[in-house]
C-alpha cells in the first residue's frame, strides 16, 4: 500500500468523516432518525423472536430433552389454561439481565454447533447435573426472579392454600427462603445426586456472600423500623 | 373408456379398504368417533390423616403428589420424608424398617426394595369404594 493511494478501507473512512457538501443537516438528521427508528424495532423484532418457545425448540437439544420433559407439568397444562414457556423461567424480564442473558446463550449456539457438546440423550443425561447446577445458582442468586414475575409471596393467600402448602409458605416467608429451595425439578428431571448438588450451590454461594445476609422476617423487621423511625 | 373404469375399480377399492380400517380403529376405540366419552368423576384430594383400616396398613399420603418425580434418578419424597431432611421439613420420617435391606441389614439411605413408595402409599380421596365389600380387620 503506497502513501499516494490509500486502500479501501482507508479511503471509506476518510469519506465517512468528511463532511458532506451536498445533502443538508436536517435531511440527514431525519434519515439519521428514521433509521434509527428501523434499526431499533429491528433489534428488539430479533430480540423478540429469539424468544419464544417455538425457536427454543427449533434445536433438536431443547425440543427432544427439556421440551419433552417439560410437557404435562403444572406450567404447560394445568387448571386454569395459563402457560409459562420456556423464556418465562428461563430468560429475566428486566432489560439489562436480558441482555446479559442473551449474550451468554451464544455460548450455547457454539455447543450446539462446533463441540455438540448435548446432541444425544445420553450426553444430555451426563450433564444434567452440571446444568441443573447452574439454573439453580443463577435462581438462588436472583432469589428466584424469574418465578417471581408470577408467584409473589405478597401476592399469596396462604389460607387458600393446601393446609402443607400454606403452613410451608410461611415457614420459608419467615426463614427467607427462596422458591428454588424447595421447588427444583418442577419442569425437568432431577438427575441423581441432585440434593447434594443443591446444597454445594447454595453453599458456595453463601461462601461468596452472594446471598442476601438478612433472612426474610429479620428484613422486614429492620424495614418497619425503618419506616417507624422516618415516621414517627 | 377401459381405463376409466380400471382407475375406478382401483379408487373404489382403495376407499373401501380405508372405510374397513376405519371402522377397526373405531372397534378398538370402543365407541364411535363422534360419539362423546363420558369422563369419569374426579375425587379431589383429602387432605387430614385417614385413619387405618388393619394394622399393617401403609398410611395414607394427605396431600397430592402427582407432580413428584419418583423414578430411578430421584425421589421427591424423600426430599421431605427421609430422615436427614424429616425434622427441618415438619415431616413424618421412614419407619424405620425402610431403611433394612432384605438380608435386614441397617443402611443410612433408604434400602432399594423401599425406594418406589407409591407401590404400597397412595393419596387418599374421599371417594366412593370401586367395588363393595365387607373387609373386617382381624382384631
Amino acid at each position: 500500500m503506497s502513501e499516494s493511494k490509500p486502500g479501501y478501507i482507508r479511503r471509506f473512512w476518510r469519506f465517512f468523516w468528511s463532511p458532506s457538501g451536498v445533502i443538508s443537516l436536517g435531511f440527514l438528521m431525519i434519515i439519521g432518525f428514521v433509521v434509527g427508528i428501523m434499526f431499533w424495532g429491528g433489534f428488539h423484532w430479533a430480540l423478540e423472536a429469539t424468544n419464544n418457545e417455538e425457536f427454543c425448540i427449533s434445536c433438536h437439544e431443547m425440543e427432544e430433552n427439556v421440551y419433552a420433559e417439560y410437557e404435562g407439568t403444572v406450567h404447560q397444562l394445568n387448571g386454569s389454561g395459563v402457560r409459562a414457556t420456556c423464556p418465562d423461567c428461563h430468560v429475566p424480564k428486566d432489560w439489562w439481565p436480558k441482555i446479559i442473558r442473551k449474550i451468554q446463550a451464544s455460548r450455547e449456539l457454539y455447543g450446539h454447533f462446533i463441540t455438540g457438546v448435548i446432541d444425544t440423550p445420553e450426553k444430555f443425561e451426563d450433564n444434567r447435573l452440571y446444568m441443573a447446577g447452574r439454573v439453580w445458582t443463577a435462581m438462588k442468586r436472583t432469589d428466584s426472579r424469574e418465578c417471581r414475575n408470577c408467584h409473589e409471596f405478597d401476592y399469596m393467600d396462604f389460607t387458600q392454600q393446601q393446609t402443607r402448602a400454606g403452613d410451608n409458605h410461611q415457614i420459608a416467608l419467615d426463614e427467607g427462603k427462596t422458591c428454588i429451595d424447595c421447588h427444583q425439578g418442577i419442569a425437568h428431571k432431577l438427575p441423581e445426586g441432585w440434593q447434594e448438588r443443591y446444597e454445594e450451590v447454595v453453599d458456595k454461594l453463601a461462601a461468596s456472600g452472594e446471598l442476601p445476609s438478612m433472612p426474610g422476617r429479620e428484613r422486614q423487621a429492620a424495614e418497619l423500623e425503618g419506616y417507624l423511625a422516618v415516621n414517627n | 373408456m377401459k381405463k376409466i373404469f380400471f382407475t375406478s375399480a382401483i379408487a373404489a377399492s382403495v376407499l373401501f379398504s380405508s372405510i374397513a380400517v376405519a371402522q377397526s380403529v373405531e372397534t378398538l376405540r370402543g365407541a364411535g368417533v363422534a360419539e362423546p366419552v363420558a369422563v369419569e368423576d374426579v375425587f379431589q384430594q383429602d387432605e387430614g390423616r385417614f385413619t387405618r383400616n388393619y394394622r399393617q396398613q401403609p398410611p395414607l399420603i394427605p396431600h397430592s403428589v402427582d407432580q413428584y418425580q419418583v423414578d430411578l434418578k430421584a425421589n421427591r419424597c424423600l426430599s421431605c420424608h427421609d430422615w436427614t431432611n424429616a425434622g427441618e421439613r415438619n415431616a413424618p420420617t421412614l419407619s424405620m424398617t425402610h431403611y433394612q435391606d432384605r438380608e435386614g441389614n441397617q443402611l443410612d439411605t433408604v434400602a432399594g426394595t423401599r425406594w418406589f413408595c407409591n407401590q404400597c402409599h397412595v393419596p387418599q380421596a374421599d371417594a366412593p369404594a370401586l367395588v363393595e365389600n365387607t373387609f373386617e380387620p382381624s382384631n
